[in-house]
């Protein structure tokens, strides 16, 4: 299992949010290794945690305390633009609710990344219409998002994450806005697609319908990791 | 990144509409009643630039605009011809009065009366008629906005007898001059009709028109009028300009205009603030994408300047195009709007208004994007 490296490490993780004249302790230093080649879900309750830590992990949430390594790279030490940079290249985002921009095709919301680094259109609306295509939704390309299901959009937003093949791949509660059916095909096809030896894939989520999906389950509870395996913990 | 800024934009028809319809709005309203505004209050100066020939205009001490004039003595003239570098004077009189038409309306109007053997004051392009036909008995011309006022329209007025200040005055052409700020009717007459026409006491003549001699110039002889004749003495620019200071200092116009331009301004920064920011505030988890993904704060910042850009020129082009319309139009159809042109400092002068309200808008709108944190498109 030699391609499984550590790939992301996570050192006394503080997050205190002010709550008035209090601060609010919501991570309590936490440390974990996160390794390539492997589905990694984050569970627990509402409130545990879960998206305060994956933010912290994607270089979108200053921590209070402690530091997150992404690829050896001690990503809160870099500068501001800095930090925006690496996201770009190394991190693929997947939002809950999408997040795609309502007045461009799917082919063209799929090609974002593309576009941020700096690549021409005609070119990058082409690379996400073949990750479309990976996707099983070709078809879609040229649709607006309203015009598609919950379950499409969400592909195309998987799409928009995967289009630059970044090292990196965070969800946060991917299926919570679909039915079970296509949270599941979804799923299926995230795995299938996103899976890749070089590449980290983080999934947040609390629908127990796909956990077997997971290679390592990480449970969360107020603020602390309490469980770390292939499976869930029994009761 | 601009090409997905504009595809945002102008994939919200609904929003990119009433953004264009509010800079549209405003850039016409601006424009439109800057232009009517100048052009209103360059009439004051028509009665002057109607006499292209005098370059210097000779009246009493107290006298203002051609309409605002206290009367001087007939020996005037001779004085002002007097005097070195003067190379020749003629007298006009310029004088209020009622007419009586034909049907009974009485209707105010401008008397002018021109020199009886030059004809210098009479305006040169007739629509009917020519110039000879002021020697007729009683003869006067009108001014074309005057007939239109007067007569319906298709009506012929020559060979019309029109009671005067109650003596016969028929009319023997149409001459084409631009209204002046009043939109009194003219009736030119040979100076000694005028004074059969207008009762009142010797002094009649309400200026001078002097032209200087070669090689001198208008300033330097009205300087050497006054020194020689203790009459006030202008230049053909300088009376031009005082009648329209005339207008701007003792008419309510320049503030009623003035209310109107900024009600312009505020009601388009009004909607296409509030618009603009539905469109962020509809956006905004985007926008965090955006960010989250990895675009800079710099970028977005091009983005949102993109959008204000687009918005702007294309607004404002509206704006000015429907403005130059109604104007040119007007100018064509309407005696109110005759002679009407767009100077160009209005368009330049609405670009800079328009800039101010997309920089307010726009930076309003950039503020609530870059707050954003991008860690809250996961809640
Ligand atoms: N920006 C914030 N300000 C204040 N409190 C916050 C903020 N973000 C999260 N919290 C609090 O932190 C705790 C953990 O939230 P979160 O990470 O969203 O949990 P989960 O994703 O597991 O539901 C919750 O109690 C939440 O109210
Ligand atoms: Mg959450």
């Amino acid at each position: 299992m030699s391609e499984k490296r550590t790939a992301i490490t996570i050192n006394g993780i503080v997050k205190e949010f002010s709550a008035g004249s209090q601060m609010i302790r919501v991570l309590h230093g936490i440390d974990a290794e996160i390794r390539s080649g492997e589905l990694t879900y984050l569970v627990g309750e509402s409130g545990s945690g879960k998206t305060t830590m994956i933010s912290i992990i994607a270089g979108i949430l200053y921590p209070t305390d402690g530091s997150v390594s992404v690829f050896g790279q001690d990503i809160y030490s870099l500068s501001d633009n800095d930090l925006v940079r690496f996201r770009l290249s190394n991190i693929g985002f997947i939002f809950q609710q999408y997040n795609l921009i309502p007045t461009l095709t799917a082919a063209e919301n799929a090609s974002v990344p593309l576009v941020a680094a700096g690549m021409k259109r005609d070119e990058a609306v082409e690379r996400g219409r073949a990750m479309l295509d990976k996707l099983n939704i070709a078809d879609q390309a040229d649709k607006l998002p309203r015009q598609l299901s919950g379950g499409q959009q969400q592909r195309v937003a998987i799409a928009r994450a995967l289009v630059h093949e970044p090292r990196l791949v965070v969800c946060d509660e991917p299926t919570a806005a679909l039915d079970a059916k296509s949270g599941r095909r979804v799923m299926d096809l995230l795995r299938e697609v996103a899976l890749a030896p070089e590449r980290t894939v983080i999934i947040v989520t609390h629908d127990n319908r796909i956990f077997d999906l997971a290679d390592r389950i990480l449970v969360m509870e107020d603020g602390r990791i309490t469980h770390d395996g292939k499976e869930m913990p029994d009761h | 990144m601009t090409w997905i800024a504009i595809r945002m934009l102008t994939g919200d028809r609904q929003k990119f509409f009433g953004l264009l319809f509010g800079v549209a709005f405003s850039a016409l309203l601006i424009s439109q009643q800057l232009t009517i505004f100048i052009n209103l209050i360059e009439r004051g100066a028509t009665a002057v630039y109607n006499i292209p020939t005098a370059n210097i205009w000779v009246m009493d001490p107290v006298s203002r605009t051609p309409d605002v004039a206290l009367p001087m003595p007939p020996t005037a003239l001779d004085k002002v011809r007097s005097v070195n570098g003067v190379e020749w004077a003629s007298p006009l009189l310029r004088s209020g009065a009622t007419v009586r038409t034909p049907e009974g309306d009485l209707e105010g109007v401008t008397v002018v009366g021109v020199d009886d053997a030059t004809l210098i004051g009479l305006p040169k392009k007739f629509i009917q008629g020519s110039r000879e036909a002021l020697y007729e008995p009683d003869a006067v011309i009108i001014d074309s906005v005057g007939a239109a006022k007067l007569f319906p329209e298709g009506f012929d007025p020559i060979g019309v007898r029109l009671e005067l200040n109650d003596r016969r005055a028929v009319i023997r052409g149409i001459v084409d001059v631009d209204p002046s700020f009043t939109s009194q009717v003219i009736l030119y007459t040979r100076y000694s009709n005028a004074l059969a026409f207008v009762p009142g006491t010797r002094n009649r003549m309400s200026f001078v028109l002097a032209s200087a001699s070669d090689g001198l110039t208008a300033k330097q002889v009205t300087t050497r009028i006054t020194e020689a004749t203790g009459l006030k003495a202008r230049t053909r620019e300088e009376f031009a300009r005082d009648g329209v200071d005339f207008i701007i200092e003792n008419t309510g116009i320049p503030v009623n205009f003035g209310i109107t331009v900024a009600l312009g301004f505020i009601v388009g920064v009004a909607i296409v603030g509030l618009t603009f920011s539905l469109f962020i505030r509809d956006n905004i988890k985007q926008f965090g994408a955006l960010k989250a993904i990895g675009v800079t704060n710099n970028k977005i910042r091009m983005m949102v300047a993109a959008q204000a850009l687009l918005v702007g020129l294309v607004g404002y082009g509206i704006g000015i195009l429907l403005a130059a319309i109604f104007i040119a139009s007007g100018a064509a159809n309407s005696p109110d709007f005759k002679g009407f042109y767009t100077p160009w400092e209005i368009p330049v002068l609405t670009a800079f208004v328009v800039m101010t309200m997309i920089l307010i808008t726009g930076w309003l709108a950039l503020r609530s994007v870059l707050k954003t944190e991008p860690a809250e498109v996961f809640r």
